[in-house]
This record gives structure tokens, sequence and C-alpha cells, in this order.
């Protein structure tokens, strides 16, 4: 290596047999193996890679990726974009995907509120409301979440009457076995000012809190921020609305021949889905927030009454801010699971995307490798980004210590 | 396999070779092991469906109990694999299966992009429509609107769209991946329409709670030539597969049946001597003994038995020959001879 010998004899030799000191070093020997190891990984990798390849042709089946701009020729169900059967595979896995995150994002909402509400009350002071949690948490943390969602489905069909008898909702919806009907809004010329209204106020809000916390700061002086941040935001757009002359067409959904027509169809897989995901989960986080909240010790809402802080101020401010150290981290988890148990849809008949790609999709291409690496790296993706996110999130909740 | 020089990475490979294990000579490894393994739904009466001792019965069963019985002679030597129409194309593929025997349709992309090759088609169907009789709906051009069950992984999910959309109607799919959740949907009343293979639907009405509440619409909307699949690669295997098929037609054209072969075997008909072996050795070429035939018959009878015990007139489904007669009475059925 760096020692050069003219004579062309090995070096190790002509030095009496000692070895360059580098042999010895640690660092060098760690990049040594590290970049061993990366290259048996990459080895590895990449032989796998290859034997799937070449057996995959030996076995006449077709890869590579140009399977996504082909025509899809299935339709389905629920879709957040325009769809049809003319569509391509490559937007069959959009609508899956799309799907997929709707069912997580409100799942993760409803799950965090009912885990909030239940974890509270977990530890109120009246008896009756303590039991109810606990029975809660111990039936729903205990059931597996497969037999949950088939439960709700089941439940939701057969609670729920054929469409002819469906029910008669407030502000036209209706509700059937073929789901929830609401009116849509059909938002008309004029409505963007209402839109751009409702933009400048929250900014406007977000502006005032800000000023109004550093003038308490500098001066102590407390300032209504909630009331005018209400007002702005909900004041604002509905003051536009009016004065543009209200530029919003409501659909209503009426029972044409089998099924209804217009308006937003909520779909009972997806209510099932929802409904089982955010109660199911829900129970974990009410135990983590039972957990967070204990975690802070009696002192401390002690010290704040003993400066005369109102036990309600006490736990916005001295209580769940500590608490929420030790919820967070934890809590984080619970999200990346209700995100990975939303594959589960595929029982019930929730188009997401295990359902939509590695189910239809794969089985009419037969490209299995591609398909399940694509759904791998997609849920891969979303774990991963709900964890950046939630630990950015954890790192402005820490204890500031000085 | 190349590049097993590291012990540790053995497992990690030896996964990555199961595709190529299973290009390998099929009837040796079946020989070996003693069984045929053969796909299946997961219940679907009068095809693939286990009765109450938990025997296998069926016409896609009985297919490969015809294949059992040519290697083993014994028609029993079969063990199945209920797979769902999800499932089925990957347990194929990857060996952990010898056949696929399961209402499966022949298409073009099966045959040629995923490594398949259909032996035959044991039964000629098409699609329908199922609705309940409430509905007061007598055609399928009525139909539009409808909110329509189908299970995942299907040439049924396709022919739906490209129906309603020929007909300028829409509908709502509800797209599940297990049949009797679909059957389950169905029942409760979350659908109007239940789509699948004709035979499929007759078997699926006699599942609900009031199959006389059910009715299928006179409309077929495709061609689904039903057959067993095999892997594509081993010639030796699929060529065996289609003689066993090609034996049930021939023997139901030559009036063999399994309780005549032994007496068959003195005719003089130089047909049936080849066809039985007691003229020439045909069985050798496909890896079985010269009276393989006989084996056949004798552990199913030929195709018209095979018919009329699982599906037809006299069974539950009460199905009628119709396409699925013989050539020589006006059907569609069959097969080259042996020669
Ligand atoms: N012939 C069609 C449909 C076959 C199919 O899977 N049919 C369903 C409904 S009749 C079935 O048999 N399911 C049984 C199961 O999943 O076990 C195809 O090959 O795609």
């Amino acid at each position: 290596m760096a020692v050069q010998n003219e004579t062309g004899d090995p070096p190790a030799k002509s030095r009496g047999g000692s070895v360059p000191s580098f042999v010895y070093d640690p660092v060098v020997r760690g990049y040594v193996f590290q970049f061993l190891l990366a290259a048996v990984l990459v080895w590895l990798a990449w032989d796998i890679a290859s034997n799937t390849a070449e057996n995959l042709q030996r076995a006449n089946i077709a890869s590579g990726f140009g399977f996504f701009d082909d025509r899809a020729g299935f339709e389905i169900a629920q879709s957040l974009i325009t769809y049809s059967s003319d569509s391509s595979y490559g937007d069959a896995f959009i609508v899956g995907l799309l799907n997929t995150l709707l069912i997580a994002v409100l799942g993760i909402i409803f799950a965090t509120i009912i885990g909030f509400l239940v974890g509270i009350a977990r530890l109120a002071p009246n008896w009756m409301l303590r039991k109810v949690a606990t029975v809660y948490v111990e039936i729903f943390r205990n059931i597996p979440v497969l037999l949950q969602l088939l439960f709700w489905y089941k439940a939701v069909l057969s609670v729920l009457p054929q469409p002819r008898n469906g029910i008669e909702m407030p502000f036209g919806a209706n509700l059937s076995n073929r789901g929830m009907i609401i009116p849509r809004f059909i938002p008309q010329d004029g409505f963007a000012i209402v839109v751009i209204g409702f933009a400048i106020a929250v900014v406007a809000a977000i502006v005032i809190a800000r000023w109004a916390h550093a003038r308490q700061m500098a001066t102590g002086q407390q300032f209504k921020t909630m009331r005018v941040v209400l007002a702005l935001i909900i004041g604002v757009p509905v003051l536009l609305y009016l004065v543009t002359g209200m530029p919003l067409e409501v659909e209503y959904p009426v029972l044409t021949g089998f099924n209804f027509r217009g308006g937003i169809a909520l779909k009972p897989e997806f209510i099932a889905l929802l409904l089982g995901l955010s109660i199911y989960t829900a129970a974990f986080i009410a135990e983590i927030v039972r957990a967070g909240i204990k975690a802070v010790s009696w002192g401390q809402s002690e010290a704040a009454y003993a400066l005369g802080i109102r036990p309600s101020l006490t736990t916005r401010l001295v209580v769940i801010p500590q608490a929420m150290r030790v919820i967070i981290p934890p809590l984080t988890s619970q999200f990346l699971n209700l995100t990975k148990n939303s594959s589960l849809a595929v029982a019930i008949g929730y188009p997401d995307l295990v359902s939509v790609f590695s189910g239809t999709v794969l089985n009419q291409t037969g490209q299995a490798v591609e398909v399940i690496i694509i759904t791998m790296a997609v849920y891969l993706t979303l774990s991963l980004s709900t964890a950046a996110f939630m630990n950015w999130f954890n790192s402005r909740m820490r204890l500031v210590e000085r | 396999m190349k590049n097993t020089f590291i012990p540790v990475l053995a497992g990690a490979v030896v996964a990555m070779t199961a595709v190529s294990a299973a290009n390998a000579a099929t009837l040796d490894d079946v020989k070996k092991k003693g069984f045929v393994q053969c796909g299946v739904s997961t219940g679907l009466a009068g095809f693939s469906n286990p009765d109450d001792k938990g025997e296998w019965t069926g016409l896609d069963v009985d297919y490969c109990r015809a294949v059992a019985s040519a290697i083993f002679d014994d028609p029993k030597a079969v063990k199945f694999s209920p797979l769902s129409a999800k499932e089925r194309f990957t347990a194929l593929q990857s060996g952990e299966v010898d056949i696929l025997s399961r209402n499966t349709t022949w298409t073009m992309s099966r045959d040629t992009q995923m490594g398949l090759a259909f032996v035959g088609v044991t039964y000629y169907d098409g699609q329908g429509f199922m609705i309940p009789k409430s509905l007061g709906v007598s055609s399928a051009k009525e139909i539009d609107g409808a909110s329509v069950c189908v299970q995942t992984g299907t040439t049924t999910e396709l022919n739906l769209s490209d129906y309603f959309k020929a007909n300028g109607m829409t509908f709502n799919p509800v797209v599940l991946e297990k049949l009797e959740e679909v059957n389950a949907a169905y029942d409760a009343g979350r659908c109007d329409v239940y789509t699948t293979d004709a035979s499929g639907l007759y078997a699926i009405r006699l599942t609900m709670s009031k199959p006389d509440d059910h009715m299928v619409l006179p409309e077929i909307i495709s061609k689904e030539p039903l057959g067993p699949a095999v892997r594509q690669g081993d010639d030796q295997w699929f060529a065996l597969n289609k003689w066993v098929y090609f034996a049930l037609l021939n023997a139901e054209e030559m009036g063999i049946t399994q309780a005549n072969v032994e007496e068959m075997k003195t005719s003089e008909n130089p047909n049936i001597k080849r066809l039985l072996g007691v003229d020439g050795d045909f069985g050798a070429s496909v890896g079985l003994s010269a009276d393989w035939a006989v084996k056949v018959i004798k552990g199913v009878g030929n195709y018209g038995e095979i018919f009329a015990r699982n599906v037809g007139t006299e069974t539950p489904l009460g199905i009628e020959r119709g396409q699925n007669a013989l050539w020589t009475e006006g059907g569609l059925q069959y097969a080259p001879p042996v020669r």
C-alpha cells in the first residue's frame, strides 16, 4: 500500500516482519470494517435483485415498471382525484395512496381526541367516569384490531337500513347501508374571496397571538387572545360569505333507482375503518396520556397552587407541558401503528393502497415483486415522515433547561 | 446457484432460488414427495369445496385427482391449497402448488406475462349477475347506478367496468378479497348486484341465507374459459396435464366409464386400445405407465361422469351440459386423439 519498495521485495519482509502501525489504529480499522460491511450489504442487495430478475425471466414473468402507464380497466369505489377505468395503473396507485393518507390523517386526529378524553377521564375524580374509561381501555386494547374492524363493518352493515328506507338526517343527509350521504357544497363565482378572507384572518390571528404573547412576557398584561382569534377566523369568512351573496350551491342527495345520486357518500367501509382504527388506537393513547399526567409529580401542582394559580391554569400551564414530554414519544409509535394498521382496510373492502395497488393492480399485472416493493417503500416513507414530524414537535415541546 | 461461498448468506439466497427450483422437473418432485399439490378455491360448491368430512370435492378437484391417479394410481394422492383469487398466481409461480385448478379464466396476459401455461378448458363459462328478486329487475340493462359486489383479482372486476361503460351506465364497486366476505356483504344488502362467473353465481346463490330470494339475470357479458394451469418451462409436466384432461374427454367420447374401463380393455376398437395402453406405450413419453389412462378413468371416471357428479342436473347446482357437451353432441369439448 503506502510503502513502496524499489527492489520489488514485499515490504513486510524487508522490515523484518514489522507491521505498519495503521493496522492497529482503531480509527482506520473502524473505517475498514465499515467499508467491508457496506460492500457486503451492497453485494447482497445486488445479488438478490439480479437473482430475482433472472428467475422472473426464466419463469417468463414480466418485470419492470412499464405497467404504470397501462390502462387500469377497473373502477375504484372511492377516489379523491378524478379516476375511471380508463385511467392508468399509476393513477390507481395515487388513488390508493390518497385513500390511505385520508384514513391515516383522520384516524390520527380522532384517535388523539378520543385518547386524550379517555386518558383524562381515567384520572377524573368522578368514580363512574373513571370506571367507564377503564372498561373502554381494557376492552379495545385487548381485542385484535382486525376483529374489531370486521365487527364494526358487520355492525354498520346490519344496523343500517336499505337506501330505500334510509334514515333522514339533519341538513338533507341520509344514512343507509350505502353509507352516510351528505350534501355537497359546490363553490360558485366569488367563493374564492371567502377563502382568501379566511387565509388572511388566519395569518392575522397568528400575528395577534404572537404580539399578545410578547406583550405579556414584557409587561405582564394579558390580552383576550382566544376571543379575538375566534372572532377573526369565524367572523371574517362568514361576513364575506354573506357580502358576496352566499356563493355556495348545495347539492342534496336524491334517491334515484337503486342508490343516491349527488352529495358525498361516506361509504360503510370508510366509516367502519375510521371507527375501528380510531377507537382501537385511542385505547392505547389514553394509557399514554394517563401515564404522562401521572409522571408529573404532585408537588408541581402544589407549588403552582401555593403561587395562587388557578387549578385550570395549573393543568394547562404546569402539568400538561411537562406531561407532553412523556406523552409525545410513545404517541408517535401509536400514530405509526395506526397508519400501518390502516392496511387492514383490505379485509373490509376500503380501497386503500394495499387493496387497490397490491391487491387489484398486482393481480391484473402479475408483477408481484415490483408492486410489493413499491408498497413497502410507501409505508416506510409514510412512517419515517411521521416520525420525523413528531421528533420535530417533540424537540419544540421539550422542557427548556436553564 | 452462483455466489454461495458465504454460508451466512445461504438462507437469504435460498429464498431467491424458489422460482428456479420450481422450474426443475415437476413430475420428479411430485413422485418423490408422493402427492400432487393442487391449488383450489377456498370453497365454491361444485368446483372445489370441502364437504362435511373435510374431503375436497368438485370438478376442479377431480381434475387434480385425475392427475394423481395417472401418476400414483391413487385419486387421493393430492394435497389441496385453498387460494383466494388474489393469491393463486403467486402460489403457482413460486412453486407452492404444482397445479392451479381453481376456476381460473384463460386470458392472454395470464398466459404470456405471468409465466402460466393453461392446460385446457375444463369448463366454458361466462360472467353473469345475480340480484335479489325483490329489486324487480329482469335485465342487466336495468341496473344502472347499482352497487356491485365483486372479488379482487378476478377478470370479473375488469369485465364489470367494460360492460357498464359500453352500456353507458355507472356503478359503485364493493371490492372484497375473500369470497366469504363478498358473499356476506351481498347477503347483508350492502350491494344490489353480485357478479362473477355464472357457474360461481349458481354455487354462491346456494350459500345465501334465502337462496330462493335471489335470481341470476339472463345476460352473460364475457367469455370465461376456465381451466387448470401449470408453470411455464416444464414441458413434460405441461404435456402430462394436457393429456390427462384429453383422456377424460376421449374416454367419454368412446363410452369408457369408471365402471366399464376394465372390460373396455378387451375392445377391438383401435382408438380405445391406444388410449388404454393395450396397444403402444404412449404413457412413457410423459413419464407415465402404459395404462395411465386406465388409472385416470378408474380413479375419477370420464369427463361426463365428473361433470354429472359435481355440477350436473342431478346436483344442487343443476347445470346443463350446454357448451360443455362433447363436440359430438353440439358442445365445445373436443380432445385430440391418442396416436
Ligand atoms: N374466472 C375468474 C374469476 C374466478 C374467481 O376467483 N371467482 C370467485 C368467485 S366465483 C371465486 O371462485 N372465489 C373463490 C375463492 O376466492 O376462494 C378469474 O379467473 O379471474
